[in-house]
């Protein structure tokens, strides 16, 4: 796979795997409004998955459309950063995960929505108003959960220990962002983790919340290093395509 | 979806109302006029028709669970998200129905306790499993289909809450019910496999199908009363007929066979004859005895009980946040 093709396919995924992750909870969230919003935002990232796998296998031309891609391919192949994969947990968790993920989709695709290349900033444009909302509903939750009782502060705390080693990979950057900024596809998202650290920061204050202590970063999902999660999430997923191959549904 | 008439076994209470009062509500119904939340109201509509909106918002919330079994291992992007979309258009379901019972004075949180407590009911038929994905294909056409049946007429309801609630969910209704049918039409061209596993899902839904319009009519005793209120406008006869109706030339315009040796064309009556519907199978079922009613109340149970503390933090932090607010004027 030539390097745009990567750079759509590890968009693409990230996006996937994290709208799979949140439709896990559809029908047992916390309360009626939250099963709606968490829907909500598990649609828009299997929307904007759809997009950027069928442009990757496009720009792959090897006849992979979204769908191949999305269901036809093992954990190594896979490019999504390890967040994503992150099991939900409790809620706190879920929204841990959220609010790092949502503030870093909702700086790259502002960015990317004034790419030179049209396919990447027009799917980048329309996804930046639903990240967004995502990343003003995680900031809400993490204030209310962080500034909410005793209870509910620790499991917030817990929940951004958990996933706080994840963040630093979202920002790195390799050979296929460079290329793709080469070529007027990519954003520089080295560039971003500022700004990301100042809209954490000011959520975090709010909330009465410290800043998780500084974590070895782990990384590795864009080169198909993954967590043990992974696998399971897939075998799941991919059940009725492995199960009946070549069946169109 | 909607929920199963399942008063059966019930008479109304008899309260005494103020003659006169009573006189003029049952010529404003009798006129087709709306009733609205602050009108006076006998004191059994009141309650016939929390226990209906109740049970109808219910059964949204517990139909999420079979159809969000498959939306993980939906087959492809599109039929993910569009199944994402319809379990979460339930929900929506249920939070206009709550709200259109909350103002008749009972609170969501009653409601849910009702729920969890075993004491309200929701539609028998979510208490069948979802075992392959033709039975998300079975749903929105069956279920969804029946629940059309019954929601339509109830866009002219006489309460005006909860008729104008079945406008907007009648509209999304419709929506269900072809994609489901467009699901089985795909597995019907399929290939044998899918084709078996369409069968098999019409053969598992077909009978549970025809329960959700209730018992007959002849054992239906708050029938007329409904009607008369017109809080029901056909009876549960009349409307499974017509699902019969309907249904039967859907499936075989795509091959599938209903699973009734006794289902034959009557040019008489203009009309499907068909199969008695095993009524001890649903008794069985409304007192929560189906195959996975335990299950289901089990995850709404779970939802709740692991959701008290997020409901807790947000009241807290709501309260703080106006506490301050009250501070800083």
């Amino acid at each position: 796979m030539d390097v745009i093709a990567t750079y759509a396919l590890r968009l693409g995924d990230d996006s996937l795997i994290l709208g799979q992750r949140l439709s896990e909870w559809c029908g047992h969230a916390p309360a009626l409004e939250v099963d709606l919003s968490l829907a909500n935002i598990a649609l828009d990232q299997v929307g904007q998955a759809t997009h950027f796998l069928n442009l990757a296998g496009e720009l792959e031309g090897k006849g992979r459309d979204g769908d191949a891609l999305a269901f036809r391919r093992d954990v190594m192949d896979f490019t999504n950063c390890l967040l994503v994969e992150q099991p939900n947990g409790d809620f706190a968790q879920t929204i841990a995960r959220q609010f790092l993920f949502s503030h870093y989709q909702a700086l790259l695709f502002e960015q990317m929505a004034a790419v030179k290349d049209t396919r990447f900033a027009a799917i980048a444009a329309k996804a930046a108003k639903e990240v967004a909302y995502h990343a003003t509903l995680a900031s809400d939750w993490v204030i209310r959960l962080g500034d909410g009782t005793d209870e509910s502060k620790a499991r917030m705390v817990a929940g951004l220990a958990w996933v706080w080693r994840f963040a630093d990979e979202l920002f790195a950057m390799d050979a296929a962002d460079a290329a793709a900024i080469e070529a007027g596809a990519g954003v520089d998202k080295s560039a971003l983790r500022g700004a990301w650290d100042s809209r954490v920061d000011a959520v975090l204050a709010e909330a009465t919340l410290a800043r998780p202590a500084p974590h070895r970063a782990t990384t590795g999902g864009r080169i198909g290093r993954h967590s043990e999660h992974l696998g399971h999430l897939l075998s799941e997923m991919q059940f009725l395509q492995r199960a009946y191959p070549g069946a169109t549904w | 979806m909607y929920t199963t008439d399942m008063s059966g076994n019930k008479k109304a209470e008899v309260v005494a109302e103020d003659p006169e009062e009573l006189a003029a509500f049952e010529a404003r119904v009798a006129n087709d006029e709306f009733i609205e939340p602050k009108d006076w109201m006998p004191e059994a509509y009141r309650k016939t028709l929390v226990r209906q909106m109740s049970q109808h918002a219910h059964s949204e919330i517990v139909g999420m669970l079979p159809e969000g079994n498959w939306i993980s291992r939906a087959p492809n992007l599109r039929r993910k998200a569009i199944l994402l979309a319809k379990v979460q258009d339930e929900g929506g379901h249920g939070l206009y129905l709550y709200a259109a019972a909350e103002t008749l004075g009972t609170s969501r949180d009653e409601m849910t306790e009702a729920l969890l407590s075993g004491k309200a009911k929701y539609s028998t038929i979510f208490n069948y499993p979802t075992l392959t994905w033709a039975d998300i294909g079975a749903i929105g056409w069956l279920v969804d289909g029946a629940a059309i049946m019954n929601q339509v007429p109830l866009q002219r309801t006489s309460y005006g809450p909860y008729a104008r609630a079945m406008v907007r969910i009648c509209k999304e209704e419709s929506f269900h019910q072809r994609q489901g049918y467009e699901i089985m039409m795909h597995l019907a061209v399929g290939t044998p496999e899918q084709k078996r596993m369409a069968q098999d899902a019409l053969n598992r839904w077909w009978w549970p199908s025809l329960m959700m319009f209730g018992p007959p009519d002849e054992k239906s005793p708050n029938t007329a009363q409904s009607m008369r209120w017109r809080i029901k406008r056909d009876t549960n006869d009349e409307l499974r007929q017509k699902f019969v109706d309907i249904t039967v030339p859907q499936a075989e315009a795509i091959g599938l066979t209903v699973p009734d040796d006794k289902l034959k064309w009557n040019e008489e009556r203009g009309a499907y004859d068909f199969g008695e519907v095993d009524w001890e199978e649903f008794a069985a079922v409304v007192r929560g005895e189906g195959p996975v009613a335990k299950e289901r109340l089990q995850a709404r149970q779970k939802a709740w009980d692991d959701g008290a503390w997020v409901r807790e933090a947000a009241r807290v932090h709501a309260e703080k946040r106006a506490n301050a607010k009250v501070a800083a004027e």
